[in-house]
């Protein structure tokens, strides 16, 4: 009997995971076969061509969002983990408004802040350069963050922050020695999420960034489909690339995101 | 997320108004205050610069007359709610808001409805419910443009594979993105996909909430399977999926990415929402139209936030309780 649900649940998945597998199955068919009716079911007269056009043409779009990707990550953990060692810890006046502030911010439509910050860019020259796009990705993950490590940070015992301050440790001496270190697995999740958003960025990267000379890969794949939309194992193996760090997120953050939310991991 | 858009799920957003409670009463001293607030400056500073003050020019833009030349020169004249007026008596306006509705009312029926299923489906925990249950979230991490462009292939009405499929069932087939009758359910089927992971999860850890004692209980008074499910998880899972439904709500109302990669909001305007409309106004074009493109920016804020604050009320009551 318990095979059974199994069975079903493999069937699920796989009927819920055809897209992935088709786009996969797609990079690898020959531009002939593309066309074919009906088509291969699986990639057996493969080709790697889909992959040697993205070597060929699309590293500069990889490399331009893995810088985006860690630029965000570093100004999303600058701004966010001192607030939030702030408002789970320090207690400021004002500090609930701000939450609340914070919370209100993740439900603005993207594409509002899109055209704000294009009159912005425009008028201050940041426009289609990289350093405009990581602040304008940042604002995807900066509310999360600091929720997340607030949520996380308010878990740290009193009795732990009491012991570095009978040593003689400041505020900010606390808040380094102490509180960053503890905070790993949070610091982790945030990481991963700031990172994998900037990464998937589509509208800030066609509106700030549309003339831009380093472009991301989001704009990469926007344009293939665009300009030659017969070489559909090209697009479909650069969609199979960008998907690489979704992948990884998920093998890695499985851990990571459960330890987040759950404050537990005080212990290590 | 954003997307799904930016359907995200954003976990702390049920956590922190939790938080709080545990504090003990810490002494506000004057220096405490002092390095409290050293510490929520950059946040502050960020959000005054990086939020508030594109919301800012985003409502200028749209109570400007802006043309190419007065947005560079930034000397465009003030003509107050023109641009609404303008927008409301556009002949796409009533189409765009009907869309809207559409796409979101029957993607969230769609994604909470399957959703739920699966919940309840990967809470009978079997051989393998953890790593099956753990690969359907593949959908929701794919970067949007990913999704979008495999369901452009897949849809495609030559050689795709939905309508290879359909043709062995006898079925003709379906111009699924160039027929105006067709690319709005295109969109939405897309859109249903990417959302069902994020409500697959949170109902999941609904229904972990919920004490096997209870089950145990009906199972005793000769509940069924299927009583069990609407007289006892349904109504016990209520808060959870209110919370579900008005952030995939919230979330739904924004999603950009998808509508335009995969039909630009056409063909001739059938799968045309706010979200697509705004960007159309304001980028899509040669000759930007910014001053409306903002308004209709500004009402889709508008409806975003109205139920945005709807869920922050349901949540914080929960929270209470």
């Amino acid at each position: 009997m318990r095979y059974w649900k199994t069975a079903i649940g493999l069937v699920l998945t796989g009927v819920m995971l055809f897209p992935v597998y088709w786009m996969i199955n797609v990079s690898f068919t020959r531009e002939t076969d593309m066309r074919k009716s009906p088509p291969s079911w699986f990639p057996v007269n493969g080709t790697l061509e889909g992959y040697r056009a993205v070597l060929d043409q699309q590293l500069p779009y990889l490399g331009a969002s893995l810088v985006v990707g860690l630029g965000t990550v570093a100004l999303t953990l600058l701004v966010s983990a001192p607030a939030a060692y702030s408002l789970a810890k320090l207690r400021p006046r004002g500090g609930g408004v701000l939450s609340f502030v914070l919370l209100i911010a993740q439900m603005i439509p993207g594409i509002i802040m899109a055209m704000g910050f294009y009159a912005i860019f425009l008028s201050t020259g940041v426009l289609n350069t990289i350093p405009g796009l990581i602040v304008a990705d940042s604002t995807l993950a900066v509310p999360f963050a600091v929720l997340i490590f607030t949520a996380f940070m308010s878990g740290i015992p009193e009795e732990l922050l009491q012991a570095a301050r009978t040593d003689g440790a400041g505020t900010f001496r606390t808040f380094w020695s102490i509180v960053l270190p503890v905070s790993r697995n949070s610091i982790i999740t945030v990481s991963l999420f700031a990172f994998l958003w900037a990464w998937s960025d589509f509208v800030f990267a066609s509106t700030l960034d549309q003339g831009g000379d380093h472009q991301p890969i989001t704009l990469g794949i926007y344009h293939y489909i665009g300009n030659n939309n017969q070489q559909w194992n090209a697009i479909m193996a650069t969609a199979v690339i960008a998907s690489v760090p979704a992948t990884i997120l998920l093998i890695i953050a499985q851990r990571y995101v459960a330890a987040g939310v759950t404050a537990g991991a005080v212990k290590d | 997320m954003s997307r799904v858009t930016q359907t995200k799920v954003r976990p702390a957003g049920g956590l922190a108004p939790l938080e709080g409670r545990g504090h003990r009463v810490a002494a506000r001293t004057r220096s405490g205050q002092w390095a409290a607030w050293a510490f929520l400056a950059p946040v502050a500073v960020y959000l005054l610069v990086f939020y508030a003050y594109p919301l800012y020019r985003n409502v200028e833009l749209s109570l400007r007359n802006y043309t190419v030349r007065s947005f560079v020169q930034g000397d465009a004249p003030f003509t107050g709610f023109a641009n609404y007026v303008k927008i409301f008596g556009d002949a796409t306006f009533g189409p765009a808001l009907w869309h809207t509705v559409v796409f979101t009312v029957v993607s969230l029926a769609f994604q909470f409805g399957i959703g739920l299923a699966l919940a309840v489906f990967f809470s009978r925990n079997f051989r393998l419910s953890a790593t099956l249950r753990a690969l359907f979230l593949v959908p929701w991490l794919l970067p949007l443009i990913v999704s979008a462009s495999t369901w452009s292939w897949m849809l495609n009405s030559d050689s795709g594979v939905i309508n290879v499929v359909l043709g062995a069932f006898g079925i003709d087939p379906v111009n699924w993105l160039t027929s105006p009758d067709w690319s709005l359910w295109s969109v939405t089927i897309a859109n249903i996909w990417i959302g069902i992971p994020f409500n697959l999860v949170v109902l999941y850890s609904g229904l972990q909430g919920i004490s096997p004692a209870i089950y145990e209980a009906a199972a005793l008074d000769g509940a069924g399977g299927w009583q069990r499910f609407w007289k006892v998880t349904f109504p016990l899972l209520r808060p959870v999926s209110a919370i579900t439904l008005l952030l995939g709500l919230v979330y739904t109302l924004k999603v950009f990415d998808l509508i335009w990669i995969m039909t630009k909001g056409g063909p001739s305007g059938s799968s045309t929402t706010f979200a697509t409309w705004s960007y159309r106004l304001g980028f899509g074009n040669l000759v930007p139209s910014f001053g409306p493109g903002a308004a209709v920016g500004n009402l889709l804020i508008v409806m975003a936030l109205i139920f945005g604050l709807i869920y922050i009320r349901v949540q914080r009551r929960q929270a209470h309780t």
